[in-house]
């Protein structure tokens, strides 16, 4: 595979194990960002610039004390070297303050918006995306990778560069104070450079995958959650829970492993700077013994030592932290990576969009259309022809897995034909603004999708301008205005996330009132009555039947009461419409059709049981 | 029913009756989440005590089990510190006996200390490897345990909590609420431990050392007291509004994620985004507020010690001028100095993310403490080996939450042979899916019983239950994984053999076959690419393959064509025909195969009989049946 962002498990979202290469590359993709909060976070390092060096600084001045007033016993000299130890003191406080307040603002304003930036391309990636990505993974890359960029930027990314300075004018100043002392430090820190770069290599292989198995976990729990009713009716609780905990046992193992190698990293990272710090005891004390040194530069040899020592201690953190900050944005790059590797199954907006007469009128015309969904060899559709005049309704029939539903998709471009095109009004739907195109055709699903929002705010989900009146009407339409009223806040009343608190005929019957309430030129509708009761269904079936009068419908239908709302009928097999015309008609000469429609059948045979 | 967590996340006064509070005009942009209970991160000083040590009991639960491996790392640490602390000591010792005894020709002693002190570096550095392991893995295994408790909670709890509780926050609960634990685990633990000894332990030695000047240091602990109290308090609130608000990012992302067909179709992405930025508007927020409030009081910490060395330094110097201090002391001192304050960084660091741990431990720890309406039997009765599956309600009322003005079913009984099927038949609201859903035991009755083989299933163990009684809903949800799986969720040790004849009993075996890799076939996303009929074919199968005593079906074929529900009809009436079933059916062709039908309206039944008889009948099931007919031209 030549793309190495590519997985390989096949497992989308998911990242190669096998990759090599600079960890932290991965941590380009913040730039952009970044740029954008630059002064902030350039400000803010100065800042702890300062107040670290001013840190610094108080052990040479301490050395100043020693070595002159406490010797000289020179008291009002030790007050004037105390007060700049006490102003150092302040400006190592007052800088961190600054510091602290100058990056909070923009990184969580930054985190913020890559979240804005994530959730705006995945509301408009295609189905395609969606049905292919576990939604675990995209939750983990919105909320744990961002939190974790977040992290970096705030404390991390600055005090990787700040402690590196830092590490660097110890340097100088060792030097300056003693050659020797600089040199010896110097030996040591050429094989802590070594290691720290090895196991932070290792730490971003596993860091990268405790995030891929913290978005597989999510996964889980979003399904246990979402389909606790099987769970619970099935009684498989317990198997998803057994599921879940291996799955956590995994994540237990690579967090484990990065404990370890963060475990070995952080001793080198102590270890080496102490054996520099002897060697510079023992050079320093001889020295101090033959007279070539004083004990103040000694102090403050040591002292400086220990200034620099917190520094590289936190650089095994802080590696951790660039690390695990690399490949949550890796994590978070591929998303918008996708569209560049699957260019077919991409819904793209053209360039320059044809316009909609106003009112469109609803001609709809499939010429030739073939699917076949990405991945996947077969082909649904294979060749679909089928024109819709405006106003007409045609209801398409076919046996389970003939493609209907798939059709009905195609409509509303959640999915491009893989050949030939449809058309409305004589244009080609993907010559079409995708929002103009969505706005004159309305689609009820199969599954009403409802969200936890008021009755009203989920009646007008395509059509947010509507009046309180349209809003009636479109419930009186699908006979949902009974149950509404009878809810306790009436439209007002927040359904159920997804609507589970109401039955399946009410939650379909407000998806219907969804559909017709922007009062669109074509109307797409999923078996639009499967849940309702007999009663109910007559009463919608007529008024349906008034809206349809003006309307271009295509009606996915599984029964002659459904069917009876169509001018025409579509059979669909094989792929293609194999036969055209009215339900009488079809009924009477075609023996498919029959056999797909017919339920008369069902009750004779009761009757003869 | 009461949901803790969202109750303690109320204001006082309101808590007792949520559900029905009334609208006091709720904001007009947050008008359009329409009405019902919100939870407020406002909580009351007496609430957020109890919220916190309900918390923190939860932590110490956690960590008993380790007590031992977390002693060890006590000691390793303990040791460490004591190794750290010998530094100083040797370097004065260096200075102060070793170079005048270097200058009098002994470098014996000045090599010694230099040895000793490369002696320290290595344990040292090596003790804080295996501290670093140990308590790593004590804090994978707290948060392993921690997951699988609230994995299994989560599964246990009554389907009407989680109807209440809402799945996005319950998602938020085992992910993000997890992960900021897991933050404090993998760099806090150590934090805590270490800093806290290490302050301990060099204020006992610069005691040792000089007690005056030591007493110069500690008096700065009088305001790092009162200032970590503070930011205890304050802390506390911002990461409780934290939590609350990522919880709805979380619920609005999923939301969307999963509604991504209808989001798209019907162009709700800009109202969308524009609810996702007042939402994570305010995460943003609150984690602001968090970052400003470490600012403060990282920099007033620094400040202490930043007056504190100076105030070491002015009386230390004027004690060594005048003699009753030794240059090396001091020297030792500005070094413990720093050292004393390193670790009081990382031990407000250790605070903060404790701090957030505990908002995310307290809504935690509200779904482990949320009792299940549903209980275990603690004293489970058996079922027959074979459950025949004979059914009856006796004196059953229900109503949801329990709440009088919405009583579902007043005395409710009935009885239904074993091998019987029953058709239900009524208006939306009568209460058949209620009938269902109590069988299932989703619900427990709010008086009188229901049973199976005679046995209150209240006293049946849910696995024991779940052998004998499967319900199928309209929502067929799939799971991620092959079609076959999917099946196999009936009976997870069937071969693929049992699969396929299950799904070939139930007329799904044709269209299986059909799809690209068979039964291997991915069914993407929650099925997102089978049709809803398709997915309720998969479903049945499951059902069939489960082989229960009791089938319920509540409207299970209301997406499937007519040859596909003619199978399911036929595979009711054959194989099924020793089964009891319950079905709820719009479709009177499925109502019709029924043995009995029971006309229900407002809870009660006012038809009953075979379907011949009340068709001939005058009643309710005639007219509906005629309307049919009318229908089938």
């Amino acid at each position: 595979m030549s793309d190495p962002s590519q997985p390989v498990s096949g497992e989308p979202g998911h990242g190669n194990p096998n990759e090599r290469g600079s960890g932290l590359a991965g941590l380009r993709v913040l730039f952009p960002y970044a740029r954008q909060v630059r002064w902030f976070l350039v400000a803010s390092g100065a800042a702890a610039l300062v107040s670290m060096l001013s840190g610094m600084a108080i052990p040479l001045v301490t050395q100043r004390i020693i070595d002159g007033p406490l010797v000289d016993g020179d008291l009002r000299q030790l007050a004037w070297l105390i007060v700049v130890v006490l102003a150092l003191g302040a400006a190592e406080a007052g800088l961190i303050l600054v510091r602290r307040l100058l990056v909070a603002g923009p990184v969580t304003s930054l985190e913020h918006r890559m979240r804005m930036d994530l959730y705006g391309l995945l509301q408009r990636l295609p189905v395609a995306f969606h049905d292919r990505w576990q939604s675990g993974q995209l939750l983990s890359r919105a909320v744990s990778d961002l939190t974790i960029i977040r992290r970096f930027l705030a404390f991390g990314g600055i005090f990787l560069v700040v402690n590196a300075i830092t590490v660097a004018v110890g340097f100088v100043i060792l030097f300056w104070l003693a050659p020797a002392f600089g040199f010896i430090l110097l030996t040591t820190s050429v094989p802590l450079v070594l290691l720290s770069y090895r196991y932070e290599r290792q730490f971003k292989v596993a860091a990268r995958s405790a995030q891929d198995q913290g978005g597989d976990l999510a996964t889980v729990v979003e399904e246990s959650v979402l389909g606790i009713r099987v769970l619970k009716a099935f009684g498989r609780g317990p198997q998803l829970a057994s599921r879940f905990i291996a799955d956590a046992r995994v994540l237990r193992t690579t967090e484990l492993r990065k404990v370890h190698i963060l475990a070995v990293l952080w001793a080198v990272l102590i270890l080496l700077p102490e054996l520099a710090l002897a060697g510079m005891l023992a050079f320093g004390a001889f020295s101090v013994a033959n007279g070539s040194m004083t004990i103040g530069t000694l102090v403050a040899g040591v002292t400086t030592m220990a200034f620099i020592r917190w520094p590289i201690d936190a650089m095994g953190w802080l590696l951790a932290e660039a690390s695990n900050a690399a490949s949550a944005s890796q994590r978070f790059s591929e998303i918008f990576a996708w569209p560049g590797q699957q260019p077919a199954s991409v819904i793209r907006e053209p360039a320059r969009p044809r316009a909609l007469a106003r009112p469109a009128s609803g001609r709809l015309r499939l010429e030739g259309v073939r699917f076949g969904y990405p991945e996947s060899t077969g082909e649904v559709l294979r060749g679909v022809d089928l024109d819709v005049e405006p106003g007409e309704t045609v209801a398409l029939v076919g046996v389970t897995g003939s493609g209907k539903t798939t059709l009905t998709a195609l409509v509303p471009r959640l999915y491009d034909v893989t050949a030939g095109r449809i058309t409305l009004d004589g244009v080609d739907i993907r010559e079409l603004a995708l929002h103009d195109l969505r706005r004159v055709i309305a689609t009820a699903f199969e599954d009403p999708v409802l969200f936890s929002a008021s009755v009203r705010e989920n009646v007008a989900l395509g059509a947010p301008w509507a009046s309180d009146d349209d809003i009636a009407e479109a419930l009186q339409v699908a006979h949902a205005d009974g149950f509404v009223d009878a809810l306790p806040w009436g439209v007002r009343t927040r359904i159920g996330e997804q609507g589970l608190s109401l039955s399946g005929g009410q939650r379909q019957r407000l998806a219907l009132a969804r559909a017709v309430v922007g009062k669109p030129a074509v109307l797409v509708l999923d078996d639009p009555l499967s849940a309702l009761d007999v009663h109910t269904e007559a009463e919608v079936e007529r008024a349906l039947r008034r809206v349809l009068r003006n309307v271009t419908a295509l009606v996915v239908a599984h029964r002659p009461s459904t069917v009876q709302l169509a001018d025409r009928v579509a059979l669909l097999s094989g792929g293609r419409i194999a036969a055209l015309g009215t339900h009488s008609e079809l009924l009477a000469t075609d023996h498919r059709y029959r056999a797909v429609l017919s339920s008369l059948k069902a009750p004779e045979e009761v009757g003869a049981r | 029913m009461t949901v803790i967590d969202e109750q303690s996340d109320r204001r006082p006064g309101t808590s007792g009756n949520t559900e029905r509070r009334p609208v006091d005009a709720p904001e007009e942009h947050d008008a359009w989440r329409g009405v019902a209970a919100e939870d407020l991160d406002e909580v009351d000083h007496e609430t957020g005590l109890r919220l916190a040590s309900r918390s923190r009991r939860l932590l110490g639960t956690l960590l008993r089990p380790h007590l031992r491996p977390a002693v060890f790392a006590l000691v390793v640490v303990v040791l460490e510190n004591l190794i750290t602390l010998a530094g100083p000591l040797l370097i004065a010792a260096l200075i102060d006996v070793g170079i005048p005894a270097a200058i009098g020709g002994r470098p014996g002693p000045l090599f010694g200390f230099v040895l000793a002190y490369a002696a320290c570096g290595i344990a040292s550095s090596a003790l804080r490897a295996v501290f670093l392991e140990v308590s790593g893995r004590i804090g994978q295994d707290v948060l392993l345990e921690l997951r699988r408790l609230v994995f299994e909670r989560a599964q246990r709890l009554s389907v009407a909590f989680h109807e209440k509780y809402t799945s996005g926050r319950m998602i938020s609960r085992l992910t993000s609420d997890l992960d900021s634990l897991n933050d404090m685990l993998g760099m806090g633990l150590d934090g805590l431990f270490v800093s806290g000894l290490s302050v301990l332990t060099i204020g006992g030695v610069m005691l040792w050392l000089d007690a005056p000047l030591a007493l110069v240091v500690l008096a700065g602990f009088v305001p790092l007291l009162l200032l970590t109290n503070w930011f205890r308090h304050r802390s506390q609130r911002t990461y409780r509004r934290t939590r609350t608000a990522v919880a709805k990012v979380i619920v609005q992302f999923v939301e969307t994620m999963n509604g991504i067909r209808a989001v798209q179709a019907f162009r709700r992405q800009e109202r969308n985004e524009s609810i996702m930025a007042r939402q994570g508007g305010e995460y943003a927020r609150a984690n602001r507020a968090a970052l400003r409030l470490v600012a403060v009081y990282m920099t007033t910490l620094r400040l202490v010690g930043g007056v504190s060395l100076a105030a070491v330094l002015a009386y230390g110097g004027w004690r060594v001028s005048a003699g009753t201090l030794e240059l090396g002391t001091l020297a030792a001192f500005t070094l413990y100095l720093r050292r004393f304050y390193d670790p009081l960084d990382d031990l407000a660091m250790f605070l903060n993310s404790y701090q957030s741990a505990v908002a995310a431990l307290e809504k935690i720890s509200g779904v482990l403490t949320e009792p299940v309406s549903v209980p275990e039997p603690v004293h489970p009765r058996p079922l027959p080996a074979h459950p025949r599956g004979e059914l009856s309600f006796e004196g059953v009322t229900f109503a949801y939450d329990g709440a009088p003005e919405r009583i579902v079913l007043p005395e409710f009984s009935l009885h239904v042979p074993a091998g019987q099927t029953v058709a239900l038949v009524g208006a939306t609201g009568a209460g058949k899916s209620t009938l269902a859903k109590l069988v299932a035991r989703f619900y427990d009755p709010v008086t009188g019983a229901v049973r199976l083989d005679g046995v209150d299933l209240r006293s049946v163990t849910d696995a024991e239950l779940r052998r004998a009684v499967v319900m199928v809903t309209q929502e067929s949800f799939l799971f991620s994984g092959s079609v076959a799986d999917n099946i196999a969720i009936g009976k997870p040790t069937a071969t693929r053999a049992e699969i396929e004849a299950a799904a070939t009993a139930v007329g799904a075996d044709e269209f299986i076959r059909a799809l690209p890799d068979g039964y291997d076939t991915d069914v993407r996303k929650r099925g997102g690419r089978l049709s809803a009929g398709q997915r309720q074919l998969v479903a049945f199968a499951r059902a069939f393959l489960a082989d229960p005593a009791v089938l319920v079906l509540d409207e299970a074929t209301s997406s499937m064509d007519i040859p596909s529900e003619r199978a399911v009809q036929g595979a009711l009436r054959t194989v099924l025909a020793d089964r009891t079933a319950l079905i709820i059916a719009h479709r009177l062709s499925t109502v019709l195969i029924a043995d009995r039908v029971l006309v229900v309206d407002r809870g009660r039944i006012i038809e009953d009989g075979p379907p011949e008889r009340l068709i001939a009948d005058t009643g309710a099931f005639a007219t509906l049946h005629q309307a049919w007919r009318n229908s089938l031209v």
